[in-house]
């Protein structure tokens, strides 16, 4: 029988285009209130239809989605950013319900959180050890258990009685890392945390996954937009497109098959919507590059990323980064800003490429807003993709070149 | 199809309704090591700690008894009149504590709901414990002021646990109606203080109920915390201090609905936090 079995599982959310924010202030609901009640008074027989119900719009994050998942698999999933995999596994790990469907599992399901989520700055490694555990549901008798062994993996020996708001950022990720790995549930969920921290420990993060699947059988998870990680460590993948279920079966056909259709489609203007922030939002992500026709851009071209913002309130030390990363998910490289103070109203901020850097492949380029040099507010994954070409020029070698970047440098060569 | 029997957990809509009270016995601990959490960074964050507890509800009583004690010469039940203060302070402390703290708890751990499932209550619920723990430790200047004015208290006194049950529900019925208005309309939040602010002259905590006019008592009993505090008063001042027995089980009984209709409400509105905060 398998360990989770998924059948027509559907989640609706109403997006409604009337207000910017998700929450609604209760000003304007009593202003509309009394704005109706009004205008009922001065034209008591006309009807008025309320505006609100008109500007909202269904969106099924997922529909009629099935699978079954036997123990010891690791699945994969992948998917463009609004594919539904993260609402996928916000049902897995009821923080949401699902609108239809019903699913069946056989154990007990754990998430591997974002960073630091349930730490608490204030408190020591040893008392977030404790506090991190008991809400990822462990009882404190397991915790008591496992706490040394949890030390030992994340090697943090020395700080356990430090508050944790002196940690690294890559010591932060390894406890948090080292409390889940630990939890020993049948089933984990991992939602693309291993983005963070460095790559030595991504390895063991991954090797320690593998192990815990492999030798105990359990079953793993696991969402990623770097599909490197995917084809190194799942067996299994779910290729999921606008909240269907494109493709399931073994990685590596899966992968090619996404990156097949990765391939075909180029994103030059991303204006979606992304988590809040009380400070800002990013309106649009553009390449803008006054020339550009349908035969997309070449490696000679200088290329220009734009990020237009709107400010809702003046706010000091942010800094736009873009990130140019390859479909596999290696980043090729990052660029930000300096830290700067932005005013209400609009904003844009344009990074220039120059040309003769990028290799005539595909590129996903990801935008962040970051405050103060120490966190994202805005983080938005596979905002562009980009298809660059080669210029046929002279003679010789017309194929691909390796490597990730192609960067034209100066040789200077001495004959002696 | 999935059948029931074959799997130990199910997911489909409006499962989890069915499952919360178990659920909720089941994350009981995570419930203590949130109000461990929250006492702890309470008293680690403010350099004077548990000082700050204590301060403020003394300062409190001091001003109270010198504005309606000393230039208002409001009658004062035959017993000092900082302990008939400070017997209405305690419940009221507790009251406007656990009600911001309450309030905000939602949104102030946003983060953990939109990424691990509990059942919410436990977040307000841990809140609530936290103003307990003030609570206790305010109780200890009573006590002082007990013994400085020679004042001994009778068999009265035990019955304070089920005034303090009282108390416990009237803040936490109002507390989880607020959180989880606080989460649907972001500027509720602004209203908080001022309710807390107000609800500090309109009870009889800087005097005593017996002030108000006999044909307004069944009506002032309206407000709930009036039966709270009175049952503190009688409790604490001994005999000196009669309850208006009336007013008395009609703020409980408002107290009851509050704390119904309180955990109904919240749980209506439990299940879109994760979409809405």
């Amino acid at each position: 029988m398998p360990i989770i079995k998924v059948e027509n599982l559907s989640k609706k959310y109403i997006l409604s285009h009337q207000q910017q924010e998700s929450y609604t202030a209760l000003r304007d609901v009593i202003t509309n209130k009394v704005k109706a009640a009004g205008r009922k008074m001065l034209h008591p027989f006309t009807l008025h239809h309320s505006p609100s119900t008109d500007s909202n719009e269904d969106f099924w994050a997922l529909k009629d989605v099935s699978f079954e998942i036997e123990q010891g698999d690791r699945v994969g999933i992948i998917g463009r950013n609004g594919a539904g995999k993260s609402t996928l596994l916000k049902i897995l790990s009821r923080i949401t319900e699902p609108t239809g469907g019903k699913i069946g599992i056989n154990g007990r399901v754990a998430s591997l959180l974002e960073v630091g989520t349930g730490f608490h700055p204030e408190l020591t490694g040893r008392e977030n050890i404790y506090l991190n555990g008991a809400i990822l549901g462990m009882t404190r008798i397991e915790i008591k258990q496992k706490f040394d062994e949890i030390v030992a993996f994340a090697e943090v020996e020395k700080f356990l009685d430090t508050p944790v708001k002196h940690f690294s950022s890559g010591m932060y990720v390894r406890l948090a890392f080292a409390v889940a790995a630990h939890l020993e549930p049948e089933i984990l969920l991992v939602d693309e945390v291993l983005a963070v921290g460095d790559t030595s420990f991504q390895k063991k993060c991954l090797g320690k996954m593998e192990d815990v699947s492999k030798s105990e059988g359990r079953t793993v998870l696991f969402v990623s937009h770097n599909l490197t990680a995917v084809q190194n460590f799942c067996d299994k993948t779910i290729y999921l497109h606008k909240g269907l279920i494109k493709d399931f079966g073994h990685t590596h056909t899966v992968v090619d098959h996404y990156l097949n259709d990765c391939q075909n489609v180029a994103t030059n203007v991303w204006n979606g919507k992304h988590k809040e922030n009380e400070f800002l939002k990013v309106v649009s992500v553009r390449i803008g590059n006054e020339s550009m026709d349908s035969d997309g851009l070449f490696i000679n071209e200088e290329i220009k990323v734009t990020l237009t913002v709107e400010v809702f309130k003046e706010v000091t030390g942010i800094a736009f980064e873009i990130i140019v990363s390859t479909l596999e998910g290696t980043v090729a490289f990052s660029s930000f800003t300096e830290t700067i103070t932005l005013c209400r109203g609009k904003a844009e901020a344009t990074c220039s490429i120059p040309k003769d850097t990028l290799n005539n492949t595909h590129y996903m380029i990801a935008a962040v807003v970051s405050k103060d040099y120490s966190y994202w507010l805005v983080q938005i994954n596979e905002a562009l993709s980009l298809d660059l070409h080669a210029v046929p020029e002279g003679l010789g070698w017309q194929g691909e070149w390796p490597g990730v970047v192609r960067p034209k440098l100066t040789w200077q060569v001495n004959l002696s | 199809m999935i059948e029931n029997q074959d799997y130990k957990l199910i997911i489909e809509p409006g499962r989890s309704e069915m499952h919360y009270w178990k659920d909720l016995w089941r994350y009981r601990e995570l419930f203590w090591f949130l109000s461990w959490r929250d006492i702890l960074v309470r008293y680690k964050q403010t350099a004077i700690g548990i000082a700050w507890s204590v301060i403020r509800p003394f300062l409190t009583m001091i001003v109270f008894t010198v504005i309606f004690g000393r230039i208002a010469k409001l009658p004062s039940e035959g017993v000092p009149y900082p302990i008939m203060v400070f017997a209405a302070m305690l419940p009221w402390q507790f009251f406007s504590n656990s009600l911001s703290e309450c309030s905000s708890s939602l949104i102030s751990n946003a983060n953990l709901l939109t990424k691990v499932y509990f059942p919410r209550l436990v977040v307000p619920a841990s809140a609530v414990i936290v103003s307990l723990v003030d609570f206790f430790i305010s109780f200890a200047i009573l006590a002082i002021l007990m013994v400085w004015y020679g004042f001994v208290p009778d068999w009265r006194f035990l019955t304070l646990p089920l005034f303090l049950g009282l108390a416990f529900a009237t803040s936490f019925g109002f507390g989880l109606w607020f959180a989880a208005l606080n989460v649907k309309y972001r500027d509720f939040r602004y209203i908080v203080p001022f309710i807390v602010q107000f609800g500090l002259y309109v009870s009889p905590v800087g005097f005593s109920s017996n002030v108000v006019p006999e044909k307004w008592r069944f009506l002032y009993s309206l407000n709930p915390m009036v039966g709270v505090i009175d049952g503190f008063r009688w409790a604490i001042l001994g005999g000196k201090a009669q309850l208006y027995w009336p007013g008395f089980w009609l703020s409980t009984a408002l107290t009851i609905l509050v704390f119904l209709f309180g955990v109904r409400y919240f749980r209506n509105t439990e299940r879109a936090f994760a979409d809405v905060i």
